[in-house]
């Protein structure tokens, strides 16, 4: 019991996938400028993980090794295109919002990089669970990027009004830096600071 | 032929894969430790982004496009979502070929990309540069120069941080920071130095 609750929390902190094993950096830095947007892929990765672990470890003594990122690819890009489709049919502006990064979630490198890392080398069950707990992990840091992102960015919190933006006759000036691309560098930068900051066993030695 | 030298900038600068569109961001910062590594990643990128996004182009139009397969006498198939798992496949595929004819032609040049090579295929700036160029519709001789000018954008992206990176080694960094932390909000100052070129109209 304590094995699967370790392999479901280690990933929300001390073995982060974004801040500590550097996976999956791409998605979390563009589709943080707003927080639906943000819970939306979040959603879709946590499916699209959970089902690509279990798939890849209930196959993992049938995949030949030489040939097993094709695989592995096929699988998780199988799983894809299901998410997207749904999105596309129940959710569609966020699907348009998310544009190519739904797609992007094949080479995500927290699916493949998990895929190849535990799954490859466990049964199914706990192999759910860390596809599981590395979902989380991820979706933690997302929500938090978008939730700064957005607040300080537009004022606004799930599209409604926070702080009251001086546009719209309020007091809070946005920030424009927050929307743009170098507002998210800073924020995970920090997120990363106040982490090791925390916990200091996670800090590396060198630059 | 001048629309494709702007494409190109554009492409390069403007909307550069890795700092405005976050775009092999993996890639980017687990490789740019030394400026050496980091152009011979750049090198690849460049080379199988210019060959994967045209053939992925020709693809899309003669094959999976609505209305495309009129000549096979489907002409009300719309295959367009199988285009994930066809771009990922060429993707993978050239990937391989890639590395088997460099492997054969050139050792020098297989032996300092190394283990770059494989790497690519997951790099997301291939498929995404391949996303990319569905969705704005760009036509096949569109696709050669915003290829390749993502990849040089990537390029100089890469080598640039590579060159920052090397000259931390000798500053003092707070302990939390070190490492990634400092990396990504160098990444962020020079975003920042790239929304310089956004407000340029070609």
């Amino acid at each position: 019991m304590s094995n699967s609750k370790k392999i479901l929390i280690d990933p929300l902190h001390i073995n982060n996938p974004i801040t500590l094993q550097v996976l999956g950096i791409c998605s979390a830095l563009a589709v943080t400028t707003k927080l639906e947007i943000a819970l939306v892929m979040a959603g879709a990765l946590t499916f699209v993980m959970v089902c690509s672990n279990t798939i890849i470890s209930i196959l993992r003594n049938k995949i030949p090794p030489s040939i097993r990122i094709i695989t592995q690819l096929a699988i998780i890009a199988s799983l894809v295109i299901i998410a997207d489709q749904v999105l596309a049919a129940f959710a569609y502006q966020a699907s348009k919002q998310l544009s190519v990064f739904v797609g992007l979630i094949i080479t995500n490198c927290i699916v493949m990089g998990r895929a190849e890392a535990f799954a490859m080398a466990n049964p199914p069950g706990p192999s759910a669970m860390d596809g599981l707990g590395n979902a989380m992990g991820y979706s933690v840091i997302l929500i938090i990027v978008a939730f700064f992102r957005e607040l300080f960015g537009s004022g606004n919190l799930l599209g409604f009004e926070v702080m009251p933006t001086v546009n719209n006759g309020g007091w809070y000036n946005p920030n424009g830096i927050m929307v743009l691309s170098p507002g998210a560098f800073f924020i995970i930068g920090f997120i990363i600071w106040i982490q090791r900051w925390i916990s200091p066993e996670i800090q590396e030695e060198t630059n | 032929m001048v629309e494709y030298i702007n494409l190109f900038l554009k492409a390069a600068f403007v909307e550069n894969m890795a700092l405005a569109f976050f775009l092999g961001m993996c890639s980017f910062l687990a490789v740019s430790k030394k400026v050496e590594t980091a152009v011979g990643l750049g090198l690849a990128v460049i080379f199988v982004l210019g060959i994967t996004t045209p053939i992925n182009q020709l693809i899309y139009d003669n094959l999976l496009k609505e209305g495309a397969l009129a000549w096979a006498g489907f002409p009300e198939a719309d295959l367009s979502f199988l285009g994930l798992i066809a771009y990922i496949s060429v993707i993978a595929a050239m990937v391989q070929i890639v590395e088997m004819a460099i492997d054969k032609f050139s050792p020098s040049l297989y032996a300092s990309l190394g283990v770059f090579l494989p790497l690519i295929a997951v790099n997301c700036a291939i498929l995404g540069s391949s996303l990319f160029m569905v969705q704005r519709e760009y036509t096949f001789a569109e696709s050669i120069p915003f290829a390749l000018g993502s990849g040089f954008g990537f390029f100089i992206a890469m080598v640039a941080l590579a060159a920052i990176r090397e000259r931390l080694k000798y500053s003092q960094v707070p302990g939390p920071l070190r490492g990634l932390g400092i990396t990504f909000i160098t990444t962020g100052l020079m975003a920042l130095g790239f929304q310089i070129f956004g407000g340029i109209q070609l």
